[in-house]
């Protein structure tokens, strides 16, 4: 099986935001980028169906591959090493000036990339990708994938399996409906947004450190074609000042506390 | 016209779809704008839809779509997407909005996938920029504002959660909701993915999303076991337990507990948060509760700062005698 795990830098988040001096980015020099956190669960997801690949068919393992994308700067390179720590085959770096790349965009480079790659003999039997991007939530690019490369997606997926099903494979994947969860069926190929809960990712091993340093990193400088959303600047929200009421200290605050949960009418009067 | 994708269950208008309705009447009333630029149609999919189209009449809707086709009886997203594109050709609206929803997200990046027109989701504010279309969206969990253009001939929009309150149009139009069907165009491509199970949640459990309390732990609880007392109080208190996303890392709870950006968003009466130090990923997810009551040993914990309510100390002393403390009132 061949997977293709589709993943964004993102800059990393704590207490507080702080944005670069022109107002186009959030400035991550104090907390540094990471993936994205629904993405850190496909690339997971990736590692183990082509370990499952590998395990059911030996013979066949040279075929099986969890390729992970992402698009970005050539600084970007450090989170597809990150996900080759934890088992990815190879990578592909589709590097731009981070300049005009909207969702729309975004979705047509990998598109092409897809087609490159199904050109030259590698077609990808599942694409993953997160349910959304951390910073943009854009909610989209996944989808708009699958559309360009007609095959059928299924969203928010928090179970995953997939099963051959006469000559194919067909994954069975979980999600969140009203009032419960379902189970949706679709034939490969299929294009799937993970959300954070399918599995819990690994820690990267040493010699999966080793592994991802020697692992190969295809660099291509894609098409700029936008969708019509350009970024005029970035603000904060104004900040709210603390009105917080402290009732008190150590467990001596406890009457304080029921008082206080009687008059906000969490307990009877 | 405005088009607003409606999302109902059973005959019930979901909340978020009322908020975008609300949001909805806000816009295209500025000067020199088309008395016409600020109807507001609505389109509704699944059993219950005419009940639901009927109760809009009051959010200033004066006609509903009611998509009828047999593929609109449970929620397939790409077979309703293809109804809703041709609608919106048929329509010709300015803007289509939905609620920032799972669903409305997913239909309206279908629709922006089949039309290739670009999508901005979670907005808080439309406007213009030097003559052209302007929306303020949030990002990262809204603790960053982007302000956007947006050059294409429909704008497709999500309303970010919880930004206006769902209230009735004042001085209501019409007294009634003209209610068209719509038999859409779904090919079997757009039924490819298929719905094999439906499993419903257990009765008698209190669920995240919809409980009143919620008693939240972080990385200050300090152990699988710390969570115990937390259960308890939140026993006590009718609640449910919540957990930061520091917490499901560990191993300490599981997924479904978490709140946060990438788990549950809550909206709660109230939320105690014992040892969450108040990360961006978390405050995404628990901002909507009406009252923050924060133990902390931190006084300067950006939780404690956006709480309502504080308690400065150990929570494991804290917590046991708020619980005996409640006991003791109980009686």
């Amino acid at each position: 099986m061949k997977v293709l795990v589709c993943v964004k830098r993102i800059p990393g988040s704590s207490g507080k935001v702080t944005l670069t001096d022109d107002e186009q980015q959030v400035d991550a020099r104090h907390v540094g980028f990471t993936i994205s956190p629904h993405e850190e669960c496909a690339v997971e997801a990736a590692v183990q169906l082509v370990e499952a690949s590998n395990a059911s068919s030996p013979a066949d393992g040279a075929g099986n591959s969890a390729t992970v994308l992402t698009l970005g700067p050539a600084d970007a390179e450090a989170q597809l090493r990150d996900a080759l720590a934890l088992g990815g085959t190879d990578a592909v770096l589709l590097e731009t000036d981070e300049t005009g790349w909207d969702a729309v965009a975004t979705a047509r480079a990998i598109s092409a990339l897809i087609d490159t790659h199904r050109a030259a003999g590698k077609t990808y039997d599942l694409v993953l990708f997160g349910n959304e991007a951390g910073d943009t939530a854009d909610f989209q690019v996944g989808i708009r994938v699958a559309h360009l490369q007609g095959v059928p997606c299924v969203t928010g997926v928090k179970s995953l399996s997939v099963n051959a099903d006469g000559g194919g494979l067909v994954a069975e994947a979980g999600r969140e409906a009203l009032g419960g969860t379902e189970i949706v069926e679709v034939a490969l190929p299929a294009m799937l947004t993970i959300k954070e809960g399918l599995n819990v990712p690994r820690y990267p091993s040493v010699p999966g450190r080793i592994k991802a340093k020697r692992a190969p990193v295809e660099h291509v400088t894609p098409e700029l074609r936008p969708g019509g959303v350009r970024r005029v600047k970035l603000s904060l929200p104004p900040e709210q000042p603390s009105k917080v009421n402290v009732l008190g200290n150590g467990p001596d605050a406890a009457p304080a506390v029921v008082e206080m949960l009687r008059a906000i009418g969490v307990l009877e009067s | 016209m405005i088009l607003v994708v409606a999302e109902q269950d059973d005959g019930v208008v979901a909340p978020l779809s009322l908020e975008a309705l609300t949001f909805a009447r806000g816009l295209g009333t500025g000067p020199g704008s088309d008395p016409s630029d600020s109807v507001i149609e609505a389109v509704l999919a699944g059993p219950g839809s005419e009940r639901a189209a009927e109760t809009l009449a009051a959010y200033g809707v004066g006609r509903a779509h009611v998509l009828a086709g047999e593929h609109t009886k449970s929620y397939l997203p790409a077979a309703w997407a293809a109804d809703l594109v041709e609608l919106v050709a048929h329509l010709s609206p300015r803007i289509v909005l939905a609620a920032g929803s799972d669903r409305g997200h997913e239909l309206l990046a279908h629709i922006g996938a089949r039309t290739d027109l670009p999508v901005a989701t979670n907005v808080v504010e439309v406007g213009e920029d030097g003559g052209e279309f302007s929306a303020v969206r949030q990002c990262f969990g809204g603790s960053v504002l982007e302000r956007v253009v947006i050059d294409a001939p429909t704008k497709l929009l999500t309303v970010a959660a919880h930004v206006v309150t769902a209230e009735p149009a004042t001085g209501v139009p019409t007294a009634s909701v003209e209610i068209v069907e719509y038999t859409g165009v779904a090919s079997a491509d757009d039924l490819r993915a298929r719905v094999i199970r439906q499993a419903t949640k257990a009765e008698g459990g209190v669920s995240l999303s919809d409980a009143r309390v919620v008693v939240g732990g972080g990385r200050g609880v300090g152990s699988p076991e710390g969570f115990d007392e937390l259960i308890e109080l939140a026993g006590l208190l009718g609640g449910t337990l919540g957990v930061s996303r520091v917490v499901t890392g560990l191993g300490w709870r599981p997924h479904s507990e978490q709140v946060g950006q990438t788990g549950t968003r809550i909206a709660p009466d109230l939320y105690v948060a014992c040892g969450i130090s108040g990360a961006i990923q978390h405050m995404a997810g628990c901002q909507s509760a009406k009252t923050i009551l924060a133990i902390n040993n931190d006084p300067d914990a950006p939780m404690v700062a956006r709480a309502d309510y504080a308690v400065i100390g150990d929570l494991h002393a804290i917590v046991p005698a708020l619980i005996a403390e409640l006991r003791k009132s109980a009686r």
